[in-house]
């Protein structure tokens, strides 16, 4: 699933550069990954991952603390050789002697911002456009700043900023060279709500404007809220695909009904309902296994009416993205005890 | 992609900002080189017109080695730091994250100290002469500017601080800890510091076509060098701590 390229600007918000970021070759993928694995010695840090993300994809990778996360982005960025397999990285083969092209035309954000703490935003800002040979430089990081709202901070000593404002400026160092594939390592790390929230609402709007985004993160709301796709990785690679996509392959659909009194026969009333696969009695009311949420609610409620029962609610169960990720997570550990 | 001198000056530039702005890369850059024209000054002064040539020579001789001392010792704690103070700064991954070339980051770093001590180093020896020649005893002055003393400084001065600078920086691409890196730059330093001792001290009698020879070589090894720590620049070991 790659989405369409947003051909709007957010919020009056303009690439970096006057070219459109999203645009990479038409029909292929920012990201091609066949079987990668790396290992340092014995330890596997990430195993026969395999993927794609499509340009103008905000792809989200989770997994748990030593999954292999960071791992997989300093592989794909050419800062870790793999230990085997493939990739394709914004066009570009990873092979050694492609790094300082494949490096030119991405960017990553690592997690820890990484600023010259006596330079000031633009010294910081400076020396990466000398060091990605950009042209207009001054332009080029004026862009950047307004991008992420720091338009009036080029002047402040780097060591004076917070630690939220200093992700920001991260954030537009790695947007100077209007990379193809912008990878984002826990961009919110650290931070408190308010910070993460801004951070939220810059990446927000750089999806809209349809940068391909690599974002790891395990914070799921992030993922849920901001990706098209998610992938799950504990080593090696549990799920792929768009959270409501993973919701139905681990979870069956289901409705939650709330009544005022329990019914005195629930099976007589509940069990033979067409759509209904199953119910349990909860402590609120009942949660019924169902195949089409749309077309059983009418149906129960109907039932309910004339079997004398006060409804006061009927739902459709919403398994958030962490329950997904528990639910593979728990698998996990309980594989490895046996 | 080819060698780019951008990239080089990006560091470079970074680099002198970022000493600019440094109290104590400011305060070694001051003291230190005060203290070794104040030192050899004494020495010059202090040194008696009715003394015996082997004591002149002596004289000027500890006099010019600690001129030599300014671009042997002061480049060395800038570059131990070059590359372990970014990594334990952290900014080291996202300049490597960049298209930089090994060979790029490690020029730009080895210019950024390069080019004070050098300046330094010269302005330090050009008061040092200026002030013997004009309150130093006549026969004292003309000992100074006798020999091979003035030509070994002026050769060996970059030679030095540039064998200063690899040694400081392979160290540092090697080295977990910025303070074991610095310790054992300035003792890299040393072997080749005790053979221009000799020389200062007349122990080895240099002739001018010896001092250009020698420096000649000591370019190939700052050359060769250059090579050396390029090749034992590890990125994957830099940012992960393991080996590849």
């Amino acid at each position: 699933m790659t989405p369409q390229p947003a051909t709007q600007q957010a919020g009056g918000a303009e690439p970096v550069t006057g070219a459109p970021i999203l645009d990479g070759p038409k029909g292929d993928s920012a990201l091609v990954v066949e079987h990668l694995t790396k290992r340092f010695g014995e330890r596997v840090a990430f195993d026969d991952v395999s993927f794609e993300v499509g340009y103008g994809e905000v792809f989200g990778f989770l997994g748990p603390n030593g999954a292999g996360k960071t791992t997989t982005v300093r592989t794909l960025g050419t800062l870790l050789a793999p230990t085997s397999g493939s990739a394709m990285v914004a066009g570009i083969e990873l092979r050694p002697e492609n790094g300082p092209a494949i490096r030119s035309r991405i960017s990553i954000m690592p997690e820890s911002p990484g600023l010259y703490l006596r330079l000031t935003v633009m010294e910081n800002l400076e020396c990466f456009a000398g060091l990605y040979e950009l042209d207009d430089v001054r332009g080029r990081i004026e862009r950047a700043l307004r991008a992420v709202n720091l338009a009036d901070r080029a002047g402040d000593q780097c060591g004076s900023l917070s630690k939220g404002l200093r992700q920001r400026v991260a954030l537009a160092r790695a947007l100077l060279n209007d990379p193809a594939v912008l990878f984002l390592d826990e961009p919110t790390s650290g931070l408190d709500p308010v910070a993460s929230r801004e951070v939220h609402g810059l990446i927000a709007s750089l999806r809209e404007r349809g940068v391909t985004i690599f974002l790891t993160t395990h914070r799921l709301e992030e993922a849920e809220r901001l990706c098209h796709r998610v992938a799950i990785l504990n080593t090696t690679l549990r799920l792929i695909g768009r959270p409501d996509e993973l919701r139905e392959q681990l979870f069956s659909r289901s409705l939650d009904v709330r009544v005022r009194a329990p019914l005195e026969d629930p099976n007589a009333v509940l069990g033979g309902l067409p759509g209904v696969e199953g119910w349990e009695q909860v402590r609120s009311g009942y949660t019924l296994a169902v195949s089409d949420p749309e077309i059983t609610a009418p149906q129960v409620a109907r039932a309910l009416v004339g079997a004398g029962a006060d409804i006061l609610s009927i739902t459709e169960s919403r398994h958030s993205l962490e329950d997904v990720y528990l639910e593979l997570i728990d698998e996990d550990v309980e594989a490895r005890r046996r | 992609m080819s060698f780019s001198w951008t990239r080089v000056r990006a560091i470079s530039v970074k680099e002198l900002r970022d000493y600019r702005r440094n109290r104590f890369v400011v305060g070694t850059m001051t003291v230190l080189p005060l203290l070794f024209v104040i030192l050899p000054l004494i020495q010059v002064f202090d040194a008696y017109a009715h003394a015996d040539s082997t004591n002149l020579n002596l004289h000027v001789g500890v006099s010019m080695l600690y001129m030599l001392l300014i671009p042997a010792f002061l480049p060395s704690t800038l570059a131990a730091y070059s590359v372990v103070g970014e990594r334990e700064q952290g900014t080291l991954e996202p300049v490597l994250i960049t298209p930089i070339r090994r060979e790029e980051f490690l020029v730009g770093k080895a210019l950024a100290a390069f080019v004070p001590t050098l300046v330094i180093a010269y302005v330090v020896f050009g008061i040092f002469l200026a002030a013997s020649s004009l309150f130093a005893r006549p026969v004292i002055a003309s000992a100074i500017y006798s020999g091979t003393h003035v030509l070994v400084q002026l050769l060996f001065t970059p030679l030095l601080a540039g064998w200063g600078i690899w040694v400081g920086i392979a160290v540092s691409a090697r080295s977990a800890d910025v303070r074991v890196a610095q310790q054992l730059s300035v003792l890299g330093t040393l072997p080749l510091l005790a053979t221009l001792a000799l020389m200062s001290l007349n122990v080895i009698t240099v002739s001018a076509s010896l001092a250009v020879g020698l420096a000649a070589v000591l370019l190939a090894i700052d050359l060769l060098a250059w090579r050396v720590v390029a090749a034992m620049f590890d990125r994957e070991r830099l940012i992960t701590g393991r080996r590849t």
